[in-house]
């Protein structure tokens, strides 16, 4: 009897033994640490003042005490921003808070996490698969405080998903459809299937000069800079800090 | 993580920028927020220690009270810093939860402080993080099991008086819950528990074999078939007995459904169905054997000693709660029975004469051998045999062994809990009455500002400032108003002694020292109180001293009792105090109504009384030399009733 149940037990600590060992892999994980440039640094680099930089700063450190993001985090702070965030609470995160009172949806209708890749992506400007903070600032710096050109370029890199220079419609197909993503199943009017492949007939017949199928970089900024919405709507996220 | 949210929001905005190109509308546009400065350090001051954080820090959580616009209520403008007269060692956690995102749960403090703590910060418990969670929960839990304990033991027991338009039912259900509220509960509750005894007793004599005096010893009879009729009628008054007490409970259950279904209810119906099953099934062969198993359910009686025993309580309810572990020790029992019963039949199977003739065969062997009793009845013979069954034995002390511990720790821990619910009732008793104590003091320090002239307004200049100097001006203005209470309602507040003297002159004997003229008003009261109290007051009367600080103790409690509360220790029979609740405030006042108002400070337990009768009739038409308030001295007739609500 005793050694049957000797045997069930080590059995069962074999199991246990591979998901011991990812927790402790994991724990390595976040004892990285990173830590920025100096202020001066950062100040010369971006157009934020050293303020700005502190008050931003902080709240990284705080949300990220690692120094970086990636992008599951990611993913999930973006997520919060929108009803009914896409990714499951997790276990203890108050995200209930800030989730408007309403029924809640089911997981799968709202998803915020494709734009949010394509977003990280564009973060990450080396690639290394996680956000430090310079990144975050210079992008913030460029998107808050650059010149029209510097965010029109940055948008442009924005959709070019394979960063090849070029947008063609498949890339901006799926970087139309993850926006629509975004909305939800509950929308007025309903979306219907092919919504968003009209919004990128519209974009391209806009924006495809010389109707090659791909925009370039000088296509889209000569086609942005004559469209007045365009022009105006760029000054709106001007002093988000 | 939604603490950041905050945090990431000019990062969301930034991101939006992406959106524009495709916008076919235009985007609307931005709200005009104000330049904030960056951001600030506040200070804040928990009794004198001082927490510094940032601004942004505390508006994360805009619905607490440090992160919403309700701080401003706290904020002193002349140091620049927030204050707040809280215990400043809980404040470091709600502040770490701000920081942090997580709350933790002190250990040291005592659970419902921290709660406190919390609802006046505006978060709510379920903030705890997950690390200190459990722990918190269980603290919580025990907590309020502790006090549930209080309040039943407050609601049960010696609790307050059923209200006097009780009904029979109410009261017969009261008399059957608590038995010694009542003597003919008591005289109930023992005939009943001495009629089970008898039942019990019947049933196990019935079987002893008696022997014949003048038969032939040939057969022996069980008692039972020697002495039917004798036996029958025992049982038939004890069936009698019992079915009139169920039926009694029945009708006065106040949730007839809950009583039916509860353990003790069934209880009785098994233990009463079996006699009349039998007088119903006709006396025939083949039935009657059904019927002699039904007998068996008559031990069930036994059963019934659990509403007079509160260990057999305890023990059923560690049973009850242990049922996890009970059912895990039955299961790997069950496993290893099975195991071993198969293993030694095939190990005996080739010996002839065997006793291992069949696998559950062998089980009476292996339940023997692993409870270590050992009959003997049944014993391998091969060697093979012989080792698997002490293999069997051995395993057995372990498995039994395993969760025995368990239970004895809940059986442990439910036991104590209970000698802690009734030692705290025993105890409830004389804390209240010292609470009491404390609270009357309030009232004499009144009482004794009186008498010292302080309602007066012209006096002796020097010998009044003394005393009102000594005053705070938290009691000036308490005592201003009380002595405007007085004034409305035209009584006075008086101690008991003078009360007492008031109302029952001659019963009382052992006057004290003052020389008060007594009221010769007849007042029927009198006789209350003579019949009520007339051991206390004496008691009372001749423990007075002179020195008047500590004139009367617990003239509350006289008052109270007056008024037909009856939560005074005193062990008079409350049907007495029953029965003349209201008439009795006849006093000199003509007033059926009560006077109450709050003559003391509310103290912090919450179990002592507030109200109480204060109408003293010394306003009315006694002179008495102790009160120098010349302005009651005619007697303040009562046109009206004057009712007050209590404060």
């Amino acid at each position: 009897m005793g050694a049957v149940m000797g045997t069930f037990s080590s059995l069962q600590t074999k199991q246990r033994r591979p998901s011991k060992d990812k927790i402790e892999d994991e724990l390595e994980m976040t004892m990285v640490c990173h830590r920025p440039e100096g202020l001066e640094q950062l100040e010369a680099q971006t157009n934020f003042t050293k303020r700005e930089l502190q008050v931003l700063y902080r709240g990284f450190k705080n949300e990220c005490p690692s120094g970086v993001v990636n992008e599951d985090t990611f993913k999930q702070i973006y997520a919060q921003f929108f009803p009914h965030g896409a990714l499951p609470c997790l276990e203890g995160s108050p995200c209930v808070e800030f989730l408007p009172p309403s029924p809640p949806l089911p997981f799968c209708l709202v998803d915020a996490s494709t734009y949010a890749h394509y977003l990280f992506n564009a973060f990450d400007t080396t690639q290394t698969g996680s956000v430090k903070f310079e990144d975050f600032v210079t992008a913030l710096s460029i998107l808050l405080r650059g010149t029209v050109h510097e965010k029109l370029r940055w948008t442009f890199n924005l959709y070019d998903i394979n960063k090849d220079g070029y947008i063609n419609k498949e890339e901006m197909m799926d970087i139309v459809k993850a926006i629509y993503d975004m909305m939800g199943k509950y929308t007025y009017p309903v979306l219907k299937e092919d919504t968003p492949r009209q919004h990128v007939d519209v974009f391209f017949q806009k924006m495809d000069k010389n109707k090659d199928g791909i925009v370039t970089l000088d296509e889209f900024l000569e086609s942005c800079q004559e469209d007045d919405n365009i022009m105006r709507s760029l000054q709106l996220f001007q002093n988000v800090m | 993580m939604a603490a950041g949210l905050a945090t990431w929001l000019p990062f969301a905005r930034a991101a939006a920028v992406g959106w524009l190109p495709l916008a076919q509308q235009p985007l609307p546009p931005a709200p005009g927020v104000k330049a904030s400065r960056g951001d600030e350090v506040l200070v804040v001051n928990v009794s004198g220690r001082r927490f510094e954080t940032w601004k942004n820090t505390l508006d994360r959580y805009p619905d607490t009270l440090l992160g919403s616009s309700e701080k401003e209520f706290f904020y002193d403008a002349d140091s620049g810093e927030y204050f707040f007269d809280r215990d400043p060692d809980m404040f470091r956690h709600v502040l770490n939860f701000y920081r942090t995102g997580r709350l933790h749960c002190p250990r040291q403090e005592c659970i419902q402080a921290f709660d406190e703590e919390l609802a006046f910060y505006g978060l709510v418990p379920e903030l705890v993080g997950d690390c200190c969670l459990e722990e918190y929960r269980d603290r919580k839990k025990e907590n309020a099991e502790r006090l549930a304990e209080d309040e039943e033991a407050e609601q049960t027991g010696d609790g307050p008086a059923l209200p006097a338009g009780s009904s029979l039912r109410q009261r017969l259900w009261r008399a059957f819950e608590n038995p010694h509220t009542s003597t003919a509960a008591l005289v109930f509750y023992y005939v009943t528990g001495f009629f089970i005894a008898v039942s019990v007793i019947a049933n196990v004599v019935e079987t002893i074999p008696c022997r014949g005096s003048a038969r032939r010893s040939s057969r022996e009879q069980p008692c039972g078939e020697r002495f039917p009729q004798a036996f029958f009628c025992m049982d038939t008054a004890c069936v009698l007995i019992f079915t009139g007490e169920y039926l009694l409970r029945l009708f006065a259950a106040p949730s007839r459904c809950r009583f039916l279904r509860s353990v003790m209810s069934l209880i009785d119906v098994v233990a009463i169905l079996p006699y009349y099953i039998g007088l119903l099934v006709p006396k025939n062969d083949d039935v009657s054997g059904a019927f002699v198993t039904l007998r068996v359910f008559r031990v069930f009686r036994i059963f019934k000693f659990s509403r007079h025993s509160q260990g057999l309580r305890i023990l059923g309810y560690t049973l009850k709660s242990c049922a996890s572990e009970l059912g895990f020790l039955l299961f790997s029992l069950t496993m290893a029975i099975i195991i071993f019963a198969t293993v030694m039949f095939y190990a005996e199977k080739g010996t002839n004469k065997t006793n291992f003739t069949s696998i559950p065969a062998a089980f009476w062997y292996t339940i023997v051998t692993m409870t270590t009793l050992g009959y003997g009845d049944m014993v391998p013979s091969t060697i093979a045999g012989k080792i698997f069954g002490s293999i069997c034995s051995l395993s057995g002390v372990l498995v039994i062994a395993l969760p025995v511990p368990v239970i004895v720790s809940n059986f442990s821990r439910i036991y104590h809990q209970n000698q802690r619910a009734d030692k705290r009732r025993a105890q409830q008793k004389v804390r209240l009455a010292r609470i009491r104590l404390a609270k009357s003091g309030t009232t004499n320090a009144f009482l004794q500002y009186k008498q010292n002239g302080g309602l007066e307004d012209s006096g002796s200049g020097e010998e009044q400032a003394l005393c009102v100097r000594n005053r705070s001006a938290f009691e000036q203005q308490h005592h201003h108003l009380l002595h405007c209470l007085e004034k409305t309602t035209c009584h006075e507040f008086t101690d008991e002694l003078t009360f007492s003297e008031a109302l029952g002159a001659v019963s009382l004997g052992g006057r004290t020292s003052r020389s008060t003229s007594v009221s010769s008003q007849p007042t029927r009261p009198g006789s209350l109180l003579s019949s009520c109290c007339p051991r206390r007051a004496k008691r009372r009367a001749i423990r007075l001293a002179n020195s008047t600080a500590s004139v009367s103790r617990g003239s509350m409690q006289e008052l109270d009792m007056l008024a037909g509360l009856h939560r005074s220790p005193a062990p008079q029979s409350r049907s007495s105090l029953n029965a003349k609740p209201h008439d009795s405030l006849d006093l000199n006042c003509d007033s059926r109504d009560f006077v109450a108002a709050i003559i003391s400070i509310p103290t912090p337990p919450a179990n002592t009384p507030d109200e109480s009768q204060p109408s003293s009739p010394g306003g009315g038409g006694r002179a008495s030399s102790t009160l120098r308030n010349s302005s009651l001295g005619t007697p303040c007739l009562f046109p009206e009733t004057v009712k007050i609500s209590s404060l």
